[in-house]
């Protein structure tokens, strides 16, 4: 990646940072911390690796992208707006009613969601089953999960895990925002994770352990998990509310209103 | 009589749509000989799923199949369904996703499995989401169109099935655009029933024409969306019964309550059910004698039915 290419992705980062915190400050709801963690590899999938078109959000030949942890949902949908799926002013519209911007991510709402997401743990099954069907016809997409760290407890997660290694879906990525925290507190200490790179090792995926805020590292991981037949997992080690300070590894920013000071203060971190 | 199975039902079935249909795909959870899927399995093996003892999984996979444009079957016994409610919830109901349910062993028919193995809550569970269709057949023939016209279907679709053989039922009188069927014409009482309650309505049915007692006997197919036009012909004959592997709550009974009220429709009902209370072991004879689902406890329902208005 030629340091200008890393440059743009990081204007790109800020401006979404912004731009999601604005949305969430003025409906007064919404998930901060864990929208902001994911903005990195939110950014990359869709400014370097994913094969879509904007313009034609339901292409069958798009790959596909999968938020596991639908209550980053603003996250995404600043993501999304980057990239020219809503227009920029769509994103106040967030947690309205009648909105197309649900507080979970909708698919039937908004074209370019490619699963309903919410009830957390069904992301990666939602995205094998798209991985085997697009494979059995011999399409060439890829699909990609995003999953949160805190979500893995659920157990669905690992029949996913399991049937992903037994059927070689190897056109599946899943990527772990490992920022640590859950609704409760330290996910090692609401239940604990152990070690992630391990675990996914063990149930046979290509794994990689990552920095989640270096757009290069991510990268390098992405191209080294693809590499294998396996379904390949990315631990993206991150922080929680990343880039505004007073938010992170703070618990309480899990999920909470945004005062027109908080927002003033995050704004003015979030700065070019 | 030719007493056959809806699971087999299902089995062929599925076998016919995979040769006509490319996009027809399995999915089982480790009971594939038991529910017949492996008679898919065994010739399209490509487009047989088996995601093991994982429910969860099976249904959420099987609507990214579908997300892709392929039509899956996601298969296991009717008690599992439960399992997976929060995964048929959100990824395929609230996603309208174009996935294919199928239940075998519905009702009592786990038999000697016991209470554990008894789905007698599914219908319940299905009703309350939004835009699932919920078929319910009472024999072989009726079966195999259940499982085609799913395939057809655009949308979330339940199919419930069971496991035993049962009698293939007479041409019916009439059936209606719902796909709902007159199996026996009738003023005097209204019987709806489903699944293997069809034939002990039938059964009952000619019973009572033995007392001169007339019955307007209803297999209900379509359980959701429920067809008004069910309540109207059932309250026409002034008193109604409803019949079904199910307990009291969510199913039938309720479904017709509901239409009744809707349409401000009132007429004595009594169900032949089960009474909020779970099964045990035994045949599935044995079950439905216990629990009188079966022709002697439609008549006593009639009965009832019939005194409350006041005939004999």
């Amino acid at each position: 990646m030629e340091p200008a290419e890393v440059e743009e992705l990081r204007a790109r980062a800020l401006r979404v940072r912004r731009a999601v915190l604005e949305a969430i400050h003025a409906v007064g709801s919404g998930h901060e911390g864990t929208s902001l963690s994911m903005i990195e590899i939110l950014v990359l999938l869709y400014f370097r690796r994913l094969r879509h078109d904007p313009a034609e959000p339901l292409d069958p030949g798009r790959d596909r992208l999968l938020l596991s942890k639908g209550h980053g949902a603003p996250g995404l949908y600043g993501v999304l707006a980057e990239a020219g799926y809503l227009p920029g002013e769509e994103l106040r519209s967030l947690r309205r009613l009648g909105s197309r911007l649900q507080g979970h991510p909708d698919a039937k709402a908004l074209p370019g969601l490619d699963a309903c997401t919410g009830s957390l743990g069904q992301g990666i099954s939602q995205g094998l089953g798209m991985a085997l069907g697009i494979a059995a016809r011999g399409g060439r997409q890829r699909v990609y999960v995003v999953v949160g760290d805190g979500e893995l407890q659920e157990g669905q997660n690992w029949e996913a895990a399991m049937a992903a290694a037994a059927f070689g879906a190897g056109n599946l990525t899943a990527i772990v925002d490992r920022n640590g925290l859950q609704s409760d507190g330290a996910t090692e200490d609401v239940l604990s994770l152990g070690d992630l790179g391990e675990k996914w090792r063990a149930f046979g995926w290509q794994t990689a352990v990552v920095d989640g805020h270096d757009f290069e590292e991510l990268e390098r991981a992405l191209d080294a998990v693809e590499r294998s037949e396996r379904p390949g997992a990315v631990i993206a080690e991150t922080i929680k509310g990343k880039g505004v300070g007073y938010m992170e590894n703070a618990v309480e920013w899990h999920h909470k209103p945004m005062s027109d000071e908080d927002l003033e203060l995050a704004l003015a971190e979030l700065r070019p | 009589m030719t007493e056959r199975s809806t699971r087999e039902a299902y089995g062929r079935e599925l076998l016919e749509l995979g040769r006509s249909n490319e996009a027809v795909v399995v999915l089982d959870s480790d009971l594939a000989r038991s529910t017949r899927t492996e008679l898919f399995a065994a010739e399209f093996p490509d487009r047989f799923y088996n995601a093991g003892i994982a429910e969860a999984n099976m249904v959420s996979m099987a609507a990214g199949l579908a997300a892709v444009g392929l039509i899956p079957f996601a298969t296991t016994y009717a008690v599992f369904v439960g399992r997976a409610f929060d995964q048929i919830r959100q990824s395929v109901a609230f996603a309208r996703a174009n996935v294919k349910l199928v239940a075998t062993h519905s009702g009592l028919a786990a038999a000697y499995d016991g209470g554990s193995h008894q789905g007698v809550e599914d219908l319940a569970l299905m009703r309350v989401l939004p835009g699932m269709t919920i078929l319910s057949p009472a024999d072989y023939a009726e079966a195999r169109r259940a499982v085609s016209s799913a395939a057809e279907i655009r949308g979330p679709v339940y199919v419930r099935l069971g496991k035993y053989e049962v009698p293939d039922l007479p041409a019916p009188s009439a059936t209606l655009p719902s796909g709902d069927r007159l199996m026996r014409d009738g003023e005097d009482v209204a019987v709806l029933a489903t699944g293997p309650l069809v034939g002990e309505a039938l059964l009952a049915a000619e019973l009572l024409a033995e007392e001169g007692v007339s019955a307007k006997v209803l297999d209900v197919v379509t359980l959701k969306p429920f067809d008004p036009g069910l309540a109207v012909a059932a309250a026409a004959c002034g008193a109604i019964v409803t019949a079904e592997e199910h307990n009291r709550t969510g199913g039938l009974y309720t479904a017709l309550l509901e239409a009744l009220a809707e349409l401000g429709l009132a007429a004595p009902t009594a169900p032949v059910c089960l009474r909020d209370e779970f099964g045990q072991s035994g045949s599935w004879r044995e079950l439905r004698d216990h629990y009188r689902l079966n022709a002697a406890g439609i008549l006593d329902a009639v009965r009832s039915v019939r005194a409350e208005v006041g005939v004999r």
